[in-house]
């Protein structure tokens, strides 16, 4: 399974406490991640990235293995340690006040 | 009993005050959705326990809130499992059978059929800049139906939703009037911020756009006119052009549809026929600056404003909170001081931040930017604040309870 980390917004949004865990058949990809993700919480359609251009919102940033992916084009294969769990992805609102 | 419930929305969250007919002792419920902010919260009349909110963030967008018991509990519409069941959403449900999370989603209508291209507007500098949404100023629910409910938006179009907000399509002969690329923004964004429903004709509606001005529809919103003659704006190359003016709010007595009143940047301004022309109404006040403008529940000619200093210095003329009221639809005002702050203060009282109840006698409600909100349950003779330390107040209505 694949765990995701969202922020304390999107948890209260999606009504869920700690990791999201997803299942995701094909290459392990942000893009196939955001999509499991809407499919699952469809309330957080939008609130990542754009409903009709697919863009990540420019608060918005993902970051995996301590890596920041958030300018990876969305089909680009991620870290094995995300494909199989062993680190999750984490999606992270901007740290620009609030 | 008779129950009276204020909604509030702030920078940081919604909160809700109730208090039964005597209006004297309040209880307070929230942050409900905090650390967000919220623009507005609007109840239907069509169905008191029916409430929308505008939940939006820099971050993460923009989020449509719904109650169907007078905001105990909320919903995200078509996203938390509640698969719509009459068949009237245009919303398909996705795979599986699962909602679409479409609530959320405002997208410009740029369609061949019902759409307009999506063009430009002004920039502050004068330069064209393209239409982009933000956020979700306003929420004015159907005065019939629970389930319809109109929502103005940043950058300003219009918007409507048929099945409980669910979904959203834009009514876009408005944004589509050819005036689109000569609107502004003003200081919060170029944003439509006023919808007022006409009880007696129900394809008449008004909207005010901040810096477009006034715009009316006589077709169910098909199609729209600016209805801005008579305003004068002195930051505007032509201070008389039919669109481009600061409106700040615009209000009406259900009784009297034809007769408007206006908050404008500056001038307080009155119409009496369904905004065809307007007149002046600024007379003896301090200051014509100012953002809310309501009009009392039993009274069509007396109505309220809170003064500005000026543009640039947004707090009340010599740090003095005052409600101006005129019996005489405008022209001569009174000002109304007892129990608000007459020194030292420098809030500011937003353009949807102040709303009337329908008991008798009149509640006047309004909330500040330093977080108060203040009541009067006399007409505004006297005023206490039902709670005083929330979050900055953005948005201000109330709903009487049978």
């Amino acid at each position: 399974m694949i765990r995701v980390v969202l922020p304390q917004h999107l948890r209260t949004l999606a009504r869920v406490d700690g990791e999201v865990t997803l299942a995701i058949e094909g290459p392990v990809t942000p893009k196939a991640i955001l999509d499991a993700l809407e499919t699952d919480y469809p309330m957080l359609c939008g609130t990542i990235r754009d409903h009709v251009t697919g863009q990540r919102r420019p608060l918005v940033r993902f970051f995996a293995c301590a890596e920041d992916l958030s300018h990876e084009p969305p089909d680009t294969p991620l870290p094995e340690a995300i494909a199989s769990g062993a680190e999750p992805f984490y999606v992270v609102g901007a740290i620009a006040g609030g | 009993m008779t129950a009276i419930r204020v909604l509030v929305g702030t920078r940081k969250g919604a909160f809700i005050l109730t208090a039964d007919g005597k209006r004297e002792d309040w209880s307070v419920s929230g942050p409900h959705f905090a650390g967000w902010e919220i623009y507005h919260v609007k109840g239907s009349p069509a169905d008191p326990n029916r409430l929308y909110a505008s939940q939006s963030s820099s971050w993460f967008g923009q989020v449509i809130q719904r109650s169907s018991d007078g905001g105990k509990t909320w919903e995200q519409p078509a996203s938390s499992g509640d698969a719509d069941t009459s068949g009237d959403s245009p919303v398909e449900p996705g795979a599986g059978g699962m909602p679409k999370g479409e609530s959320n989603k405002f997208v410009y209508d740029t369609s061949p059929e019902t759409g307009r291209p999506l063009t430009t507007h002004q920039w502050y500098d004068g330069t064209q800049h393209p239409w982009e949404f933000a956020r979700v100023w306003h929420l004015e629910p159907s005065l019939t139906d629970p389930d319809t409910v109109y929502a103005g938006v940043e950058d300003a179009a219009l918007f409507r939703s048929t099945d409980g907000g669910r979904s959203w399509t834009e009514l876009a002969g408005l944004r589509g009037h050819d005036s689109g690329p000569r609107w502004q923004p003003g200081a919060g964004g170029m944003c439509l911020h006023t919808i007022l429903l006409d009880r007696d004709n129900p394809d008449r509606m008004y909207t005010a756009i901040s810096a477009a001005g006034t715009f009316r529809t006589d077709d169910g919103g098909q199609s729209w006119q600016p209805i801005n003659r008579g305003l004068h704006s002195q930051f505007m190359p032509d201070p008389t052009a039919e669109v481009g003016h600061c409106v700040h709010r615009i209000a009406m007595h259900p009784s009297r549809p034809d007769v408007l009143y206006m908050q404008k940047h500056w001038d307080i301004m009155r119409s009496d026929d369904s905004g065809d022309s307007w007149e002046e109404v600024s007379g003896d006040l301090p200051s014509d600056f100012g953002f809310p403008i309501d009009v009392h529940a039993h009274e069509p000619e007396t109505i309220y404003v809170v003064p500005i200093k000026s543009d640039s210095e947004h707090y009340p003329p010599e740090g003095k909170l005052r409600v101006y009221r005129s019996r005489t639809g405008g022209n001569e005002w009174e000002p109304l001081t007892k129990g608000l702050p007459q020194r030292d203060c420098y809030v500011n009282v937003l353009r949807d931040a102040m709303a009337v109840d329908s008991l008798d006698p009149c509640g006047i409600y309004f909330g500040t930017t330093g977080g108060q909100v203040y009541a009067s349950s006399d007409s505004g003779d006297r005023w206490t604040p039902i709670v005083r330390d929330l979050p900055a107040v953005l948005s201000v209505e109330v709903q009487t309870l049978p």
